[in-house]
């Protein structure tokens, strides 16, 4: 039997139903389309399938979707407003920190929330921050510097999905945004 | 004129991969889809008994349960080298994880719950999981003697023995002979995105999806087993999340694509990560080394005996052991040399290429052994190397490519940048080590490249990007030699209807091979160009030049894409350019082929040791690669620092854990650690030589494995400096370094 569930993503009102024993990783990858959180290790250990959760940078694969509720939602598809790149985004294609690509997102994910807690965060904290994102192509160091360049170009400032209307990043023409 | 490469220019999907907009095979809607789980027994070993899946087929929603008794009789099989894998098990399983039947059903939970209600009767047998039992006198055979005809090694589980030699090793006189026996544990290549793969059947044909390195070759395996020509074969390669050698080879693809036409829908299978440890792996390998020298540390001989422990399946595995092996004396002139190298069948997962193929178990202990050496002699590591190394233009390897960079270049900045000549910070130790590869020995790279009518260019090439970046190469120089701005190039891969042949994506080779390939196919249009410019001003050809963006006739410079615009007239359209890189197969050649180049990279590392716990940190860390040029400088840093940090993996904590069944322990990433943000080294610098001396484009070489290979010989000489516990297995858990501190000192106090 499947359950209602009523939650914001990334700034939208989202109504779903789905089987309660479904996690919210399934939630947003199967019922939602939004395949930009990445399904690896399912024991919250790899971060691949971080989003922020009312703030809070959660492990999808360890939450249930029921268990997200009412709650606020940002996914990596969040980031970005429109045709602006969030300043992390910006710093990871600057760095070169993206190589294979399917860490990235929970990375991105997860250092948003560290510089939403940590605006100014060292490099210790930042590898602390991130420690929970595994990345094999292992451009840790990239990842690190991104991360640093966007705080210092004061990446904290921006809140994901504050008072904006959203835009589903779908809709961003490739074009507008960085030549590929 | 147009001047990105050599430049850090944005990587082609980067913009996709930080939006999430990045499509993976997991992330592709199919309509209709069934899901699949595979079938397992939690044994290595079994006879398989009846299969019961009436219980499973009562799950709404389950429409196939497919096990060997479905497929082809005798059962089809697969493999890169041999034909020895069973599209499903089939009378015995060979590894824990070995599949004996597949689930297909509309959802993932009833495909999940079906799986758990197939009831498989087994019987457990005696397995070979180690290199002790599948060498013992009375070891199981892995694979039954039928499947090897005419192999006179059929009886044992030795699938191949490779030996090269040159020189005279049992006559050579020696001051000193150094000798050691050095094993590499079982690690798996743990990509990120665990393998995907997806099946339908399409018209008269079949499409698959998977995230393969080697697009072409899965076409040729599907359409060899489904006995359908290859036009009928289409394979969808979406760019891998990560892969470094694991996703070389098919592995599931042939099942889901019987599953396909068995249902007449389109089937998915997505791996958890448990069960890709399940699938690949690295083979573990003992080396033994005994190294003659002169006194003053000239190298005599150098004589190699290594064991590779592969898996139940060949899959690519004999082929690392073969190559792996063949660099044994590495970048140095060694007058004789004898290498054994066998690969060893057991019941385990199959192995499979990993970044540095065979050559990093080898390089654990030959350059391991190099430092003992050097510690033996009492010569300084560095100096040892600097006497021994090859210089540009030696034939080191008798009868290969002679040596092509001038490695002592990256030795001595290595060296440099390590402060090498002053002492480290006491209480830390330092280490250097050196690793080199042979490139790809064949290769075949077609690329086709269309300049269209407003100057923007659309360049096919078959080389997946898993993330060492190669379209953004393939646009750099297509926008480069056409005069295109970087955003004007599109490179279209991923699709065999579409994209014309490559080979295959490994061994480094794409920059080199493909890079090529793109660069003649534009070289073609130039030509075009040229004839066009001719016509167009009233000029001879042989008064038009055309190189790098723009054609020049007298004084006079002219875009490109001026020219082709008037060129082509009002009827618009297009030129289209074909490029082709071949090297071809030497029979005669011990590899089939001389080396296209080598990687070459040399790694130096200050340790600190832990007494207490045994715990290595490491506050500096230098790799030097020798690259030729630098295409992307942004992405070449991205490749050594992956690699050495994938190095300090196997180097420091990954290893898989067995019990005496042949089950592993630590499936998954709880139990299986990789290197995090918090394991790197506290400063990294990485560091290039650049002598435009690669055979690739503007003298480029492969290099994305070169910074692998000599991580864990460094980091054991540096313990050792720090410590003097001398460790010659892997990896150097805080365990493993804590209990020889421990003997050591029990041994000093005896003493």
């Amino acid at each position: 039997m499947t359950m209602r569930v009523e939650v914001t993503v990334n700034g939208r009102q989202r109504s779903v139903d789905i089987e309660p024993h479904h996690t919210l990783l399934e939630m947003l990858r199967d019922d939602l389309a939004l395949t930009g959180t990445k399904e690896c290790c399912l024991v919250g250990e790899c971060g691949a399938c971080t989003v922020i959760v009312d703030g809070e940078s959660v492990d999808s694969c360890l939450m249930l979707g029921v268990e997200a509720s009412g709650a606020a939602i940002t996914t990596v598809e969040g980031l970005a407003a429109g045709d602006r790149l969030d300043p992390l985004q910006e710093a990871f294609l600057e760095t070169g920190a993206a190589q294979c690509g399917f860490c990235i997102p929970g990375q991105l994910v997860s250092a948003r929330a560290l510089l939403h807690g940590v605006p100014h965060p060292t490099r210790a904290e930042i590898e602390e921050g991130l420690a929970g994102n595994l990345c094999r192509c292992a451009g840790y160091e990239q990842i690190m510097e991104a991360v640093e360049l966007a705080a210092k170009r004061g990446a904290a400032a921006r809140e994901p999905h504050s008072s904006r209307v959203a835009t589903d990043v779908a809709s961003i023409p490739d074009a507008q945004v960085a030549p590929q | 004129m147009n001047d990105v490469v050599g430049t850090g220019a944005a990587r082609v999907g980067g913009l996709d991969r930080v939006t999430g907009r990045q499509a993976y095979v997991a992330d592709i809607p199919l309509d209709d889809v069934l899901h699949v789980k595979l079938v397992t027994l939690p044994v290595a070993r079994a006879r398989i008994g009846p299969i019961d899946d009436s219980a499973a087929c009562a799950v709404p929603g389950v429409r196939l349960v497919m096990s060997a008794k479905d497929l082809p009789d005798p059962m089809p099989r697969f493999g890169p080298q041999r034909r020895d894998r069973p599209v499903i098990a089939t009378g015995e399983t060979t590894y824990h994880g070995d599949p004996v039947a597949a689930v297909a059903a509309d959802t993932k939970d009833a495909a999940e719950q079906a799986a758990e209600l197939v009831k498989v009767e087994y019987e457990e047998l005696p397995a070979a999981p180690t290199l002790e039992a599948a060498l013992a006198a009375d070891a199981p055979l892995v694979q039954d003697p039928s499947l090897r005809p005419d192999d006179p090694h059929a009886d044992t589980n030795v699938l191949h023995e490779h030996r090269h030699a040159w020189g005279d090793v049992d006559g050579a006189t020696a001051d000193v002979v150094v000798e050691g026996t050095y094993r590499f544990p079982m690690v798996t290549q743990f990509a990120i995105e665990p393998h995907a793969f997806m099946a339908a059947p399409d018209g008269v044909g079949v499409a698959v999806w998977s995230a393969i390195q080697h697009p072409n070759w899965l076409q040729r395996v599907i359409a060899e087993l489904l006995q359908l020509p290859l036009a009928r074969v289409r394979i969808h390669a979406p760019d891998p999340g990560g892969a470094f050698g694991g996703k070389q080879h098919a592995k599931y693809e042939p099942l889901l694509a019987f599953m396909a036409l068995a249902t007449g829908r389109p089937v998915r299978l997505v791996l958890t990560l448990a069960e890709t440890f399940q699938a690949v792996r690295r083979g573990a390998a003992q080396v033994h080394v005994r190294t003659g020298f002169q006194r003053d540390g000239t190298l005599v001989f150098r004589d190699v005996e290594a064991n590779y422990q592969i898996g139940a399946y060949a899959d690519i595995a004999d082929r690392t052991v073969a190559k792996g092996s063949y660099t044994s004396m590495g970048p140095y002139r060694t007058p004789s040399a004898r290498i054994v190298a066998r690969s060893v069948l057991s019941h385990t997962v199959p192995s499979t290429a990993f970044r540095g193929f065979g050559n990093p178990q080898q390089i654990w202990a030959v350059e391991s052994n190099m430092n003992e050496a050097a510690r033996t002699l009492g010569i300084d590591p560095l100096e040892l190397r600097l006497r021994n190394l090859a210089e540009p233009g030696d034939e080191f390897i008798p009868g290969d490519t002679p040596a092509d960079g001038d490695w002592a270049v990256a030795v001595r900045r290595a060296a440099e940048m390590i402060d090498w000549s002053t002492p480290p910070t006491p209480g830390r130790g330092r280490g250097i080590a050196v690793g080199l590869k042979s490139g790809p020995t064949t290769g075949l790279s077609y690329s086709t490249v269309r300049l269209l009518v407003d100057g923007s260019v659309v360049v096919y090439a078959g080389t997946s990007d898993m993330g060492q970046g190669a379209r953004t190469i393939f646009a750099q120089i297509a926008a480069d030699e056409l005069g295109a701005p970087l955003p004007w190039v599109t490179v279209v891969s991923g699709d065999t209807a579409v994209v014309p042949y490559d080979q295959q994506t490994s061994a480094s080779r794409s920059s080199v091979f493909m890079g090529t390939a793109v660069l003649r196919a534009c070289h073609d249009i130039q030509a075009k160009v040229r004839s066009m410019a001719a016509r167009l001003e009233g000029v001879g050809e042989e008064q038009v030049t055309v190189e790098r963006g723009e054609v020049h006739i007298g004084d006079r410079a002219l875009a490109i894409h001026d020219v082709v615009k008037r060129g082509l007239g009002r009827l618009g359209g297009e030129i289209i350019g074909v490029g082709e890189m071949r090297k071809d197969a030497e029979p005669d050649h011990p590899l089939g082929g001389t080396a296209a180049f080598y990687e070459f990279n040399c790694t130096a590392v200050e340790v600190e040791v832990d007494r207490e716990t045994g715990d290595i940190s490491i506050p500096r860390y230098v790799t030097v690669s020798d690259v030729g040029k630098a295409l992307n400088p942004l992405q070449v840093r991205g490749q050594d620092e992956g690699a050495a940090v994938m190095g300090l993996g196997h180097t420091l904590m990954e290893h898989y854990i067995w019990d005496d069944q042949g089950r592993i322990r630590n499936l998954g990433a709880i139990d299986y650690r990789i290197p995090t943000s918090m394991d790197l080294p506290a400063e990294m610098e990485s560091d290039i030589v650049e002598n435009a001396d690669g055979p690739g484009p503007y003298g480029s070489k492969g290099m994305s494995e070169g910074a692998l290979l000599p991580v864990s010989p460094a980091v054991a000489a540096a313990v050792t400096d720090a410590t003097g516990v001398v460790i010659r297995d892997l990896p150097m858990s805080p365990e493993r370094v804590w209990q020889a501190l421990q003997e050591l000192e029990a041994g000093e106090v005896s003493r």
